[in-house]
């Protein structure tokens, strides 16, 4: 009999399949589709005139000027770059490699700015004011994020946080309105989220229902419980129950001169910059504490989790507890943030496409929070192409946001991995 | 510490999965909870790990009375567990799943994983596993994983150590390097329970046994008792362990799999780049360890698998790329290896899954619906033949025992006409009595030339059964060699190392 001590050291080693490669054309398809389009649409029915692009608002610390750039050259040049970029990723897969990921980022970046180039041929982009409202736009998508990164790690699937960002809108604006108290609003819509998340941990984990179903119940009875309350109690009391005080911008010194970045980041309301620190501590928190190993062992292998005397079902709860928290803390922004007063399903799916973002970020905060972000930009390219006039008729433009998030979540991510016990209930 | 058990019942229902079972171990002693599958051994150690409650009796350690609520409770206590399916997280690093449950912290909860892998190197070199604790447990062979799972329950001081049937997934060389890690163990003052029902270990490292059947302990026995001894005190009759086997009457090559490899979804040649044959009238067996390609082997012979290169030909028709039906319909018989999942429809009668694949056609349907007369009589007269211990043919298959379906899938498998029967884990998680009938069948179906392929990972059954052994390892063939040969050599090939000689002999 061998001894331990003679334990091969192949036995020990990692176990390396032999790798073969199997081809994947799904890359360098869609580019092409995409150059094609650039030529046609940008360059043979290019737009003669000068685009110019807004960089600096006036308060920065440095100004940098203007950018004119004639319309048909810019947009001839930056289509046969992206024909060059799709040749680029064939070739790649031709020679049996992967198309990397930056040169997706790379294509995606360069087919953005012609487009711009083409759409706003003789008019101006503020660049600063498209962020601005990129980011305004994300802030509920990416509070939304977090709560279904933190649900979906911990392995409940939270479809209602349309639910709990609705709820979080409606109840902030109504307890902020009759305390005059924003902060007030914000706490109340906090609550009003670990409300519904109460109702979905106790019939999903309790009672194992179908997630799914009961998130998108939930989503149904808080759009027509809200619905209701503001037609009936609401609109009737407009200037009592529906008038929240807003939060004021808060403008950082230095930071927010910093070109570009500065009034785009470092000029909003107390909501944003607790956001900054609500994506910072979920971050930390997921991957550095022991709340988050166990949360993740408990939404990757529940059975594993509770043979070391982890309480599977309890941490659940009050995950989504939390998550049900962070959502309508989000919700808050719709009304205390930006929008200024509740309207009947100010939400319109923001949660769903929050959802996306958690797929197209892989479950991780950080990732996900980059998602919302190009969701949200994709939401306010649309608006600002509306106001300066674009040749792409509104409608179109309405859809780009979801065409967005169906070709990030689909075709863009590739192979991602969700937890294992993601929507699995856990039965002793 | 010494653990004691004392009448310890648990039921589930009706069914009394433990029956007042008493059970002393000695400080510093090992073990052996004998019995065979559903005989109660994994129920009565989930509740001694305080997963399940009993309903009656107590757990004594060191003659104080314990009252486990969860794992937690028994954990604290000194009692760790290597379970049968590893508990471990896949994606985590060995260190975060030795430190799951009680992490060591900074201030504010965060996460000391600097302790934590000292702590992993520190058992580790104590018993020279060699475990790297930043690598991803996914990645890490069984063998490792399982030495994980030792450390795991040692980083919490456990002074009972229960191994719930260990050595399922190992191969020889890393069962023998396992029964040598328990015996160090045991030096160290560590009390061990090994559950099994593999004899042969059994005997190597007891120094006492218990014989538990039916939920009920039948009695003790001494390592030194033989193998009949104790597989008649398992089975409650005497049980004949070996089955007898002709010499095989061999024809044509029928099966003949060229340079076939599997791609998983990841790129990875799951199968890689196999070649062999199975004649008229010959059984084959592919051994190995759990996961080395032998599923996949499988699925592609039986048209589950996406992506397939090379060839699988039949009496000298193509299969690869044809549809499931098609390779039905050629005459392929196949015993799924779980058979749960893929063999039965549990919410479905008896009559309903013996009809299963068949039910596109006459006699079973005809114009669309299902002939019940013609599927009555069928089943009542397979329930006879393959004795089929069920009230009746309306019996759903979820309600029969392990043994009881598998005999309902080859009832079906072997009614029709075969040119191939491919039986994957034929045997797995039955008794010893149905061990005994699925291998006369198999035996039976290849004296009436049926070309078999059988895939196994258990060593006794591949003995038991094959004409020729092929062994596979990482996706590819170590080596075909005859089915008499030793078992130690087949233990060298599971682990990688081809057979001295040709490789390629028989």
């Amino acid at each position: 009999m061998s001894t331990v001590a003679e334990t091969p050291a192949t036995r020990t080693s990692k176990v390396v399949l032999e790798k073969t490669v199997v081809k994947s054309w799904k890359a360098p398809i869609a580019l092409g589709i995409f150059s094609v389009i650039a030529i046609v649409l940008f360059g043979i029915f290019g737009r003669s005139g000068t685009t110019h692009f807004r960089i600096s608002t006036p308060d920065d610390l440095i100004q940098i000027p203007d950018l004119h750039l004639p319309s048909d050259l810019t947009c001839w040049i930056l289509a046969v770059v992206l024909v060059g970029l799709a040749a680029l990723a064939a070739w790649r897969v031709q020679v049996a490699a992967k198309v990397p990921l930056w040169l997706t980022i790379i294509f995606t970046i360069i087919f953005l700015f012609a487009f711009l180039t083409w759409a706003a041929a003789g008019a101006l982009i503020p660049i600063p004011g498209l962020l601005i409202g990129a980011v305004s736009l994300s802030v509920p998508l990416i509070f939304g994020a977090l709560s279904g990164v933190i649900c979906e790690r911990t392995g409940v699937v939270n479809i209602a946080i349309e639910g709990q960002l609705l709820a979080g809108a409606f109840v902030s604006a109504l307890v902020a309105s009759v305390t005059r108290q924003p902060l007030a609003g914000l706490v109340a819509a906090m609550v009003a989220g670990v409300l519904v998340s109460f109702v979905l941990a106790a019939f999903a984990i309790k009672y194992i229902v179908d997630q799914i179903i009961v998130g998108v119940v939930l989503n149904v009875l808080v759009a027509g419980l809200t619905g209701f309350l503001f037609s009936k109690v609401l609109s009737p009391n407009e200037t009592l129950l529906n008038n929240p005080p807003r939060f004021d911008r808060i403008d950082i010194p230095i930071l927010g001169q910093i070109p570009i970045i500065g009034p785009v980041l470092f000029n909003q309301t107390i909501i944003v910059y607790i956001m900054y620190l609500t994506i910072a501590a979920v971050a930390y928190a997921l991957f550095r504490t022991r709340w988050g190993l166990r949360t993740r062992s408990v939404g990757e292998h529940p059975h594993a989790a509770d043979t070391v005397g982890i309480k599977v079902n309890a941490m659940r709860f009050w995950n989504v507890s939390l998550g049900g928290a962070i959502a309508g803390f989000g919700g808050a922004y719709f009304t205390l943030g930006s929008v200024g007063s509740f309207t009947k399903e100010m939400t319109a799916g923001a949660g769903f496409i929050a959802l996306a973002a958690v797929i197209f970020g892989r479950w991780d905060p950080i990732r996900a929070t980059l998602a919302g972000l190009l969701f949200g930009f994709a939401t306010n390219l649309q608006s600002v192409l509306g106001v300066i006039g674009s040749p792409v008729p509104s409608q179109f433009m309405l859809m780009l946001p979801y065409v967005v998030t169906i070709f990030a979540v689909a075709g863009l991510v590739g192979m991602s991995r969700p937890p294992a016990a993601d929507g699995k209930p856990y039965i002793k | 510490m010494k653990l004691e058990l004392r009448g310890i019942t648990k039921r589930f229902g009706t069914l009394v999965a433990n029956d007042h079972i008493d059970l002393v171990v000695e400080p510093g002693e090992i073990h052996c909870l004998l019995g065979e599958n559903g005989a109660g051994k994994s129920t009565l150690m989930n509740v001694l790990y305080g997963i399940y409650k009993a309903d009656e009796g107590e757990i004594l350690l060191d003659d104080k009375v314990q009252n486990f609520a969860g794992p937690g409770d028994a954990m604290a206590a000194g009692i760790g567990m290597v379970h049968q399916h590893f508990m471990l997280i896949p994606v985590f690093t060995v260190a975060e799943n030795v430190m799951l449950g009680h992490e060591p912290t900074h201030f504010g909860g965060s996460l000391d994983l600097a302790k934590a892998r000292a702590k992993v190197r520190e058992i580790s070199d104590r018993f020279g596993f060699d475990v790297d604790p930043d690598a991803v447990v996914e990645d890490l062979p069984v063998g490792v994983q399982q030495r994980v799972e030792i450390i795991k329950a040692l980083s919490r001081d456990a002074h009972v150590l229960v191994f719930d049937e260990p050595t399922a997934v190992l191969t020889p060389q890393e069962t023998d390097e396992l029964m040598l890690i328990m015996k160090q163990l045991k030096e160290t003052g560590t009390s061990i329970v090994f559950i099994t029902h593999k004899l042969r270990e059994v005997r190597e490292v007891a120094d006492r046994i218990t014989v538990v059947r039916l939920g009920k302990v039948v009695g003790e026995a001494k390592p030194t008792a033989s193998n009949e001894e104790l597989a008649s005190m398992m089975v409650g009759r005497a049980v004949e362990l070996t089955i007898e086997k002709g010499k095989a009457k061999l024809g044509d090559p029928a099966l003949v799999v060229e340079k076939l490899s599997v791609i998983d979804p990841i790129g990875q040649l799951v199968v890689n780049n196999i070649s062999f044959d199975v004649k008229a009238g010959e059984i084959v067996a592919i051994a190995g360890v759990q996961g080395n390609g032998q599923t996949e082997l499988v699925e592609a012979i039986m048209g589950l698998q996406p992506r397939v290169r090379g060839g699988i030909s039949l009496d000298g028709r193509q299969l690869v790329g044809r549809t499931v039906r098609e390779i039905l319909d050629a005459g392929v018989g196949f015993v799924p290896e779980d058979r749960n999942v893929d063999g039965l429809v549990s919410e479905f009668s008896i009559a309903e899954n013996l009809m299963l694949d068949r039910a596109n056609g006459a006699p079973f349907a005809k114009f669309g619906s299902i002939q019940l007369q013609t599927l009555s009589d069928f089943s009542t007269e397979k329930l006879s033949e393959f004795d089929i211990r069920a009230q009746g043919i309306g019996t759903l298959a979820g309600n029969l025992s392990g043994g009881n379906q598998q005999k309902v899938v080859l009832a079906r498998e072997l009614s029709r006409e075969l040119h191939l029967l491919v039986a994957a884990q034929p045997t797995r998680g039955l008794d010893v009595g149905s061990v005994e009938f699925v291998h006369t069948r198999i035996v039976e179906a290849r004296d009436a030339g049926v070309p078999v392929l059988v895939v196994s990972t258990e060593l006794d059954e591949v003995v038991a059964l094959a004409d020729r052994i092929a062994v596979m390892y990482r996706g590819g063939i170590v080596g075909i060699v005859p089915g008499d040969t030793p078992r130690d050599v087949l233990g060298l090939m599971m682990a990688g190392e081809a057979p001295r000689g040709s490789g390629k002999a028989a």
